[in-house]
């Protein structure tokens, strides 16, 4: 499989007046196109800073990025792919029905086409929202929110999908069952994807590789793909598998590790 | 009967009753209590004025008060006073609502411009606007013009620090998904800021009105030969006390219906949204 995106040697660092924090440093990874790709690290390592130098909205010091191996020139990410961002909650607006917020990027895309709103109302009736169109967000329970977000994600037709700890906000009965539904729909579809999670065993079950960041300034510290041999429709069966427990012992090790490692004394 | 499973034939529960007629009992109360406090008021001015315990000639009296209203509105001086007041508070509330709408988007969209003009805003807005009444008078001379000019200067740069504070509140989030989106700094202000800000805007409304009106009266005080802020100024030289003092309850009614008038557009918008 041909990388849809790489990172070279990325690394970056907050400014301010008190001076510099570094958040990422020397960081290199390939996403294949088609794959759902997890990373997990200790909390404020720099996760969604990795997401947002590869959304574009913030520009690595050092390193390149490459997308389907053309250099992305600095902050260009957005023009030469179209990036689907999931952020940790919904942020539907209020001012908005679910149809006028799901359609919110073909707006500011100016992709309102017939074509486009036809594959909306698809989306909309396939996750149980059609009914709901027409209501405020207020009005529909956490899931339901964060399917709308989902779609008004994919709506763009998105190459790739960013997902900022997307079901965090959700308890958790409520965050097996839409976090299912949002596996299924990037799979069915061949998105590729880019889940950023602290949950270990939500990164083992919906994706197809793990990958592990140390403590900030964060770097790649392992490396695991994901096999397993279970519906990953059926959250709860993936969990009941042998190899869902291999992961999951090897990612808190290696998470252990990094924490008890490098404390200071 | 169990009484919390009786139920009533309109699909009201005895209980949901009893709260109800308690909840109207108590805003009958109020309501009573209010007009009780406004006619114990009226009477014990209009006993003592009648009785001498107040000179009536400094302090009027509610029927010298209602006879000069009378007289207003036989002689129609009511209409041309208050229409004159009204015009100008309408005209200064409508341009500080806008020119405070436009100065905030600015300081947000171009960025460092808040930075550079913040002490000035702060400065401007802290200055007694009485103090510049004289300097408008002497710049535009006296009239309508300068009314509206005083009005303005009274809710404008107040408005303006509350709106684009408001603006820089919005949530980072909200704005990060705008970008994520695809969309331009321009599409965040029209897609996330102004909608988002509606309340706030209706608020900051509710505040101009007021001060709007504040500010034509100074100006009428120093500038007019019309209008209600003339007539409390005129009364007072001419100790007129019935004149003064019925100017400012048409003021106070004045005031009271343009809250009023926001207030439901508020609740309009809540309800629609």
């Amino acid at each position: 499989m041909s990388a849809l995106l790489s990172l070279r040697d990325v690394s970056y660092a907050y400014h301010n007046l008190k001076g510099e924090t570094p958040a990422l440093s020397h960081i290199s990874f390939d996403v294949p196109q088609g794959e759902f790709l997890a990373i997990v690290g200790p909390s404020g390592c720099g996760k969604s800073t990795l997401l947002s130098i590869i959304a574009g909205l913030l520009i690595p010091e050092t390193g390149d990025l490459f997308y389907k191996d053309q250099p992305i020139a600095r902050g260009n990410a957005g023009n030469i792919m179209k990036i689907g961002y999931m952020l940790q909650r919904d942020h539907l607006f209020e001012w908005r029905t679910i149809y006028q917020n799901v359609i919110l990027g073909l707006e500011l895309n100016r992709a309102l086409t017939q074509e486009n709103r036809d594959h909306v109302t698809q989306l909309l009736k396939d996750y149980d929202l059609y009914a709901f169109r027409d209501k405020k967000p207020s009005e529909l329970s956490g899931g339901m929110r964060q399917r709308a977000a989902l779609i008004r994600t994919m709506a763009i037709h998105p190459d790739l999908l960013l997902l900022d700890e997307p079901f965090s906000a959700l308890d958790s009965q409520t965050r097996l069952n839409v976090s299912a539904d949002i596996a299924h729909l990037i799979r069915s579809t061949g998105k590729t994807a880019v889940l950023i999670t602290h949950d270990l065993s939500e990164a083992i079950t919906l994706a197809d590789r793990v990958l592990v960041l140390s403590r900030r300034p964060a770097s790649v510290i392992c490396e695991m793909p994901v096999r397993l041999n279970a519906d990953r429709q059926d959250p709860m069966a993936v969990r009941n598998t042998a190899e869902y427990r291999l992961c999951f012992n090897h990612l808190w090790e290696v998470l252990t590790n990094e924490q008890t490692a490098v404390q200071p004394a | 009967m169990n009484r919390r499973l009786s139920s009533q034939p309109d699909g009201i529960s005895a209980e949901q009753q009893l709260f109800l007629s308690a909840h109207r009992r108590h805003h009958h109360i109020i309501t009573l209590c209010r007009l009780l406090l406004i006619v114990i008021f009226l009477s014990l001015w209009e006993t003592a004025a009648r009785r001498q315990w107040i000179d009536p000639f400094f302090f009027s009296s509610p029927t010298g008060i209602a006879a000069y209203l009378y007289q207003m509105l036989s002689d129609h001086s009511f209409f041309m006073h208050t229409g004159i007041t009204l015009l100008e508070t309408i005209a200064s509330f409508l341009l500080v609502t806008l020119l405070s709408l436009l100065c905030a988007t600015l300081l947000w969209y171009i960025r460092g411009l808040a930075e550079i003009l913040e002490p000035y805003l702060v400065i401007l807005n802290s200055l007694p606007k009485s103090a510049l009444a004289p300097l408008l008078i002497v710049w535009l001379g006296t009239g309508t013009g300068t009314i509206i000019v005083a009005g303005i200067s009274v809710a404008v740069f107040g408005s303006i620090i509350n709106l684009y504070t408001g603006f820089t509140q919005a949530d980072p989030e909200m704005l990060k998904l705008i970008y994520t989106l695809g969309g331009s700094r321009f599409d965040a202000l029209r897609k996330v800021i102004l909608p988002g800000s509606v309340p706030l805007i209706l608020s900051s409304m509710k505040v101009n009105i007021g001060l709007s009106l504040v500010g034509v009266i100074i100006g009428e005080f120093l500038a007019a030969r019309r209008g209600l802020g003339y007539l409390i100024i005129y009364g007072s030289q001419v100790f007129q006390l019935s004149m003064v003092i019925t100017s400012i309850i048409i003021l106070c009614a004045i005031a009271m219906a343009f809250y009023k008038l926001i207030q439901n557009l508020e609740h309009y918008y809540r309800k629609k949204y």
